[in-house]
């Protein structure tokens, strides 16, 4: 457990120097999620422990959004004003998105 | 509130613990309450928990940034659980591999779809231009997005607040909307979930399976990469 999240944190510090160093466009994270990545392909298994501790960790992702979320609170004024354009274009273009993506991706992995 | 309580309130609110512990609670309290709704999808845990954090904030007259010097421990988790994202997605490797020339025009094709959509709509409905540099970004993952609202002008908190309300609507219609329009392979719903509702729909697919919750995450990470050159350029030509 401590070692795995030790390795995690080490690979999101690489993807952060990375990101500083070559001025990629993504977070460091990102680029941490792609180098733990590549090292299992390179190592063509996953620890154990690095299996349970991810499993730990994504098992309540979304409590890990609550603290941003709550940030709302700082936006009320701007939001009351411009709730409606703003909810109507966040629902209508994720749906969008989603059936697009989805008959996108259906059309093109048939057959396989 | 009695003056005691209030004192009291000053004084724990002045220390990262009651912060910290408020959103665990407020957390839990939420899931359990999801749990109790059957897990309704418009029960949404976040949706729940931030509302009661807020009212609670609000009653008490506990500014955002006293709480959110608690909060920051967790939201400091949202780095290693990204990294912790490849080890699901490794998991998936053969379909990955069977998959991958659809996944990347599905790729190209949401990305630029979300972010012209909800630009076109919010302006056709009167929203200013501020707003629409900030919604621009609203399917990628909170520190991507933010990054990219910083860049091209728009408000980096507001896009944070926006980039979760769509997280939020998309794990409560992504499902139910997808299995409407006949989409049953478990790749593709995660795909299309996590192309349009970033980590929080990711969160929802794994709900779903240990399938649908990692290609959500390799939807979410490959979006986040694609938006960030895409926004730049469609705002600069929009705007």
């Amino acid at each position: 457990m401590l070692a795995s999240l030790t390795l995690l944190l080490v690979l999101q510090l690489i993807g952060e120097v990375l990101v500083q160093w070559l001025g990629l466009p993504v977070p460091g994270p990102v680029v941490g999620m792609a180098l733990l990545f590549a090292a299992l392909m390179i190592r063509r298994d996953t620890p154990a422990p690095l299996r349970e501790t991810a499993n730990t960790l994504l098992q309540h992702l979304s409590l890990l959004f609550v603290p941003a979320g709550a940030g709302i609170m700082v936006h009320a004024s701007l939001l009351a004003r411009e709730w409606l354009p703003t909810l109507t274009a966040v629902v209508l273009s994720c749906a969008i998105t989603l059936l697009l993506t989805a008959a996108v991706l259906r059309l093109g992995a048939r057959g396989r | 509130m009695t003056g005691e309580i209030r004192e009291l309130w000053v004084y724990l609110a002045a220390s990262p613990l009651l912060g910290l512990t408020l959103t665990l609670l407020a957390y839990q309290a939420a899931h359990a309450l999801y749990l109790k709704l059957g897990s309704h999808p418009l029960a949404n845990p976040v949706a729940l928990a931030v509302a009661l954090i807020v009212a609670l904030l609000t009653l008490t007259g506990t500014p955002y940034a006293v709480y959110f010097d608690g909060a920051q421990f967790v939201h400091f988790l949202l780095g290693p659980a990204t990294v912790a994202l490849a080890v699901p997605l490794y998991a998936q490797l053969p379909r990955l591999k069977q998959l991958f020339g659809p996944s990347m025009l599905a790729l190209l094709a949401g990305s630029v779809v979300s972010v012209l959509s909800v630009w076109w709509i919010a302006q056709a409905l009167g929203a200013e231009p501020r707003t629409l540099l900030s919604l621009a970004p609203k399917s990628v993952t909170t520190p991507i997005a933010m990054g990219i609202s910083e860049k091209i002008g728009g408000l980096p908190s507001l896009t944070a607040i926006l980039v979760i309300l769509t997280g939020i609507v998309g794990a409560v219609i992504g499902p139910a909307l997808l299995k409407a329009t006949g989409t049953r392979d478990p790749a593709v719903t995660g795909f299309a979930i996590g192309m349009s509702a970033h980590g929080i729909g990711t969160a929802r697919a794994f709900q779903l399976g240990e399938t649908a919750g990692a290609f959500s995450a390799l939807a979410m990470g490959l979006n986040g990469v694609v938006t960030a050159i895409v926004v730049p350029l469609i705002a600069r030509w929009l705007s």
